[in-house]
């Protein structure tokens, strides 16, 4: 059973064992409005924690992607590479890249899904 | 920090729901439902921008033509009242102080007006200037609003809807009356590539104008987002990007509002000498074959990899299926067709120059 954690740089990373899909967060995709491309890394480079891995480009500007967790992409969603609108339709079920967790205590300084509402509702005002 | 200021309608731009962001100097919509939706509008049919942060100052007196000639290189001498030109102010050195419309309301009566970013220095450098001309100079931006209504329908809902005959304005032409008794200044401009309207008036009559657009359903409400990606994809330039203090309109290509044949304008020798020897560099259109996108700032570089340029404004066009910049770049480089590379973030993305009009203008004229 899968379990999803949000950073506050408005990323997420659904976990099932030492695997993780990390994507951007519904209240990210509204944020930024029509995505029109999505910057993504390479399969096997390797991402840390905290550090910039891709961008994802609205119409009025670029915003980083930071990675929730570190260690090596295993694959990245091609199906952005033509369709970046897909992070916009469904970004829960459209995630960015698939990572190897290096070190799964990270998740430990991420928010669960009810700790990210309170904070996206605190973002909000 | 300065406060931000708003328009008349800021509130109503809230209370709608309008994404606010600070664009020189106020608070404004960038976009209500989104910008694709809102250039499509304008594009296809029509909609409607809040643009009262524009600035607006009056030159009048005996010398008031002689003046104006004197602070824009754009030739007002053989204007008819009822006309505008667009053009620019120069500083000493060729460099933009602000680029801008001059209406000729009769002679010796003149209404420019400037960006939002830069009135305070615009009215400064209008005033400093001055100096041995008799002109009054009045900066009425405080208490103009305007509203720019723009699209291919933009006519029939300015009759329509706000009850503002409009077929016999030409292009760049305006006309001013009362509505309601309240004075208005209309004319047929815009910064969109489409056709359309640009009405200048007091808060009051611009709240009533913008709440009967609003009521009809006839005209989009349209934030600054898509106001910029439709001038981009029309080659029209933005101050702060394609000119500033340290472009020349030569650099930028828009030598054709630069007017040699007038005896003497700020700038003058600067500019005379760059058309006739040439510049350093000029703008261009790029264009990339990948989906990555340039933006402002961003290196533009040559197959050597040594930086030959910046990226002046970039989008993933929205009428033109494409990644495409404006770019300042030294020459040779500017040549049509050649093979450039911008580089974002950590790579570099081919891209090859064109020209600056990406998207077809659609302007009424004769």
């Amino acid at each position: 059973m899968s379990k999803i954690y949000y950073a506050p740089s408005h990323e997420y990373v659904m976990v099932d064992g030492n695997i993780g899909h990390v994507g951007i967060s519904d209240y990210a995709q509204k944020a930024l409005g029509n995505i029109v491309y999505v910057d993504m890394p390479e399969q096997g480079d390797d991402v840390t924690a905290g550090e910039e891995f891709g961008a994802v480009e609205s119409v009025k500007a670029a915003e980083d992607l930071l990675s929730p967790v570190s260690g090596a992409v295993l694959n990245i969603n091609e199906a952005l590479i033509d369709n970046p609108r897909l992070l916009n339709e469904d970004p829960m079920g459209n995630w960015i890249m698939e990572v190897e967790l290096s070190d799964p205590s990270e998740l430990e300084g991420l928010m669960d899904e009810a700790a990210y509402a309170a904070y996206c509702e605190s973002e909000s005002h | 920090m300065e406060e931000i200021k708003k328009t008349c309608l800021h509130g109503r731009h809230v209370a709608m729901g309008a994404q606010m962001t600070p664009f020189g100097g106020f608070d404004m919509p960038i976009q209500y439902e989104g910008i694709v939706e809102e250039h499509n509008a304008v594009r296809n049919e029509c909609g409607v921008f809040d643009v009262s942060h524009m600035g607006e100052v009056l030159v009048t007196g005996p010398d008031a033509e002689k003046y104006v000639g004197h602070i824009f290189c754009n030739d007002v001498r053989d204007l008819p009242a009822g006309k505008i030109l667009y053009g620019m102010m120069l500083n000493e050195k060729g460099g933009t102080v602000d680029d801008l419309l001059v209406y000729k309301r009769a002679d010796n009566d003149f209404f420019l007006v400037i960006n939002a970013a830069n009135i305070d220095k615009d009215v400064a450098w209008i005033k400093g200037n001055a100096e041995g001309y008799d002109v009054e100079i009045s900066n009425l931006s405080d208490e103009l609003s305007e509203l720019a209504i723009q699209g291919p329908e933009a006519e029939s809902v300015m009759e329509q809807v706000l009850g503002i005959v409009c077929k016999e304005l030409e292009f760049y032409t305006f006309k001013e009356s009362l509505l309601d008794g309240k004075h208005i200044l209309v004319s047929r401009t815009g910064y969109t590539g489409e056709d359309g309207f640009e009405v200048y008036a007091d808060h009051d009559t611009i709240c009533s104008l913008w709440d009967a657009l609003m009521d009809s359903g006839r005209a989009k409400p349209c934030g600054l987002g898509c106001r910029d990606t439709l001038r981009f994809e029309v080659g029209l330039p933005l101050y702060g990007d394609e000119l500033a203090e340290d472009i020349s309109p030569i650099e930028a290509g828009l030598s054709m509002f630069v007017k040699l044949d007038k005896p003497e304008f700020i700038g003058k020798e600067v500019v005379e000498r760059q058309k006739a020897e040439g510049t350093t560099r000029k703008l261009v259109g790029l264009e990339l074959a990948d989906r990555a996108i340039p933006r402002h700032g961003y290196e533009v570089l040559n197959d050597a990899d040594e930086v030959v340029g910046y990226v002046t404004t970039g989008y993933r066009g929205i009428s033109v299926d494409k990644s495409i910049a404006a770019a300042l770049v030294n020459v040779p480089y500017n040549a049509k067709d050649t093979e450039l590379k911008v580089r974002i973030r950590r790579k570099t993305f081919p891209a090859r120059v064109t020209a600056k009009k990406f998207y077809k203008k659609s302007y009424k004229t004769k």
